[in-house]
């Protein structure tokens, strides 16, 4: 019998010569990552258990990245625990702002993450690096502490479903739609503590890029990690960092609990309504859904490619009147990236603000807040009743050139029509 | 352990904004996140709720964010126990690593708001002292229990590393 991606790296990790879903295991991690609302509960964990030391400096990162730049005196305080412990611990992987980006983002720019290695996230997005070939799973402050005293966490191995993408995509449509457009099949429940590998032909033509927003999303069908099997593209992506990645394949007679086989030839960009990811419709279908606010970026969607494509529709275009525009790079590196390229002078001449990385408007956090009434359009992850602000907001999810070409006319539009 | 309060009944694909929304995320003291329990879906859940009563809820609890702050603020709130139909994978360690108990019934349907009911988590068994009817559900895994039983991961850490 033989295994998935997902099942290799878990054997290789926790020292097994076979493995099977349901199996309770002890693996060890290569990175656990924290962030400035979920390290302080771990910080506070760890010390609390009477350890002096972590178990290996090189392999915690922190990253201040939720409500940073420090949006209040309390934000403030969190953040400095991160900065704090750093320094206690020696920890080189902490990232003042200035370095910054939002984690999910900045993790595989820098090379912290790679093919092969078992990376464990007090942030639920981090299921992003299974675009890289990885095992990445979110999990909590605690389980980050423990990760902290022994470098180990306890996984119950899940079982696999196998999403094979067949045809050739229409253009406005990429990543982003293709992981909405799963959801939408599945729902939110769909894939609930199972690994979601992709494959098929459309994956293999994906860019980096897309492949992390597709992967980022696995959790909103409630998956522990979404893979993809390295090709060409992420060796590439890889290549210029000094650790060594490991490269695993599934073998052709690995077993999935269910495969989905879809041919995504006439797929139209995607919106997910209000409030629920799974509630996906067509963009054409949606008539006359007026918006208050734009939101591009996130560790979804904040990346150089997407910046691209939202800066394609906006050149020389403004947004519509009373729209409010904000566009977040998701790292300081693709922030300057932008710069050089033109691309922030594209936003800010559109009538939008370019912002410092930070998670802020996804969460409701700050830099972006809903009040009643409000709608917002965002190229983010979740659509939950009252996720950027009030209750009695609305926020429809997009791919960045939906949400580019609903700023210029004010409301949800196929950018097709721009 | 027997557990015994007044059920606090929710729909599915309660999420971790519901249970706590990410304003109060720049705290990490269990009373203060308690103070705002379930805030967005019902405004007055933390005050409705006496020490001991139990949520029961259907499919995928706690889905979204891997914050654990939505456990230590439905503990913090005064809720003893948490009931679904299923959970959410994140939220369900979370609450094993921090000693919330909770239970997966497909009885839970059968359940009403305001019922009381009695838990015991060594043998699974729910009693609807209200309906007076008993539903019966899976035990957990033996490692999970003797993480609960250990009072929590990192004591269950300590432990093991004593052995």
């Amino acid at each position: 019998m033989g295994y998935t991606i997902a099942e290799k790296i878990l054997m290789a990790h926790s020292g097994q010569k076979s493995i099977k879903p349901g199996e309770f295991i002890q693996a060890d991690v290569d990175v656990a990552l924290a962030n400035d609302i979920t390290a302080p509960l771990a910080i506070a964990e760890f010390k609390k258990s009477g350890f002096a030391q972590v178990f290996n400096k090189n392999k915690i990162v922190l990253v201040p990245d939720h409500f940073a730049p420090a949006k209040d005196l309390k934000s403030a305080n969190q953040c400095k625990i991160l900065a704090n412990f750093a320094k206690e611990q020696k920890i080189k992987n902490y990232f003042e702002i200035g370095q910054m980006g939002i984690e999910h983002a900045l993790l595989p720019e820098a090379g912290i993450v790679l093919p092969g290695d078992l990376i464990v996230g007090a942030d639920s997005h981090t299921c992003t690096y299974g675009a890289l070939g990885a095992y990445a799973t979110g999990m909590g402050s605690t389980d980050l502490a423990r990760a902290y005293i022994d470098g180990k966490c306890w996984l119950k191995v899940p079982g696999s479903l196998k999403f094979v993408f067949k045809g050739k995509l229409n253009k406005w449509v990429g990543g982003k739609d293709l992981i909405l457009y799963t959801i939408g099949q599945i729902g939110v429940d769909g894939a609930l503590y199972k690994v979601m590998e992709f494959c098929g032909p459309v994956i293999r033509k994906l860019g980096m890029d897309d492949r992390f927003s597709m992967c980022n999303m696995a959790i909103e069908a409630g998956a522990r990690a979404g893979l993809i099997e390295p090709d060409a593209i992420t060796k590439k992506f890889v290549a210029k960092f000094k650790r060594k990645p490991k490269f695993y394949t599934s073998d052709p007679d690995a077993v999935y609990e269910k495969t989905f086989e879809w041919d995504v030839s006439g797929l139209e960009p995607l919106v997910a309504c209000p409030h629920l990811p799974s509630n996906v419709k067509p963009v054409g279908s949606l008539k006359d859904i007026k918006v208050d606010q734009v939101v591009i970026g996130s560790c979804t969607n904040g990346r150089i490619s997407d910046l691209r494509i939202a800066a394609s529709l906006l050149k020389g275009r403004k947004a519509a009147p009373g729209i409010k525009l904000i566009v977040f790079p998701a790292t300081q590196k693709i922030y300057l990236q932008a710069v050089k390229e033109g691309l922030a002078e594209i936003f800010v001449k559109a009538g939008g603000v370019f912002s410092t990385p930070t998670c802020g408007p996804c969460l409701g956090g700050h830099m972006g807040i809903l009040t009643e009434g409000e709608v917002a359009i965002a190229t983010t992850n979740r659509n939950f009743l009252g996720r950027m602000g009030s209750p009695k907001s609305f926020v429809y999810l997009s791919n960045p050139a939906v949400a580019a070409a609903s700023a210029i006319t004010g409301k949800i539009t196929h950018p097709g029509k721009i | 352990m027997i557990i015994k309060g007044k059920v606090h009944k929710f729909s599915d694909d309660i999420n971790t904004d519901d249970i706590i929304a990410a304003k109060y995320l720049v705290s990490t003291d269990p009373q203060e996140l308690g103070k705002h329990c379930m805030e967005t879906i019902s405004p007055d859940f933390s005050q409705a709720v006496s020490p001991g009563d139990i949520i029961v809820a259907g499919r995928n609890f706690g889905c979204g964010s891997s914050r654990e702050h939505a456990p230590v603020a439905i503990k913090g709130c005064g809720i003893s126990a948490v009931i679904a139909r299923s959970f959410a994978a994140i939220f369900f360690r979370n609450a094993i690593n921090i000693g919330l108990p909770f239970l997966e019934s497909a009885d839970v349907e059968q359940i009403n708001d305001g019922d009381i009911i009695e838990i015991d988590l060594s043998s699974g068994i729910i009693k609807n002292l209200t309906q007076e009817k008993n539903y019966k559900t899976q035990a957990f895994p033996e490692f999970l229990q003797k993480i609960v039983e250990s009072g929590g991961l990192i004591n269950w850490v300590k432990k093991s590393r004593k052995l």
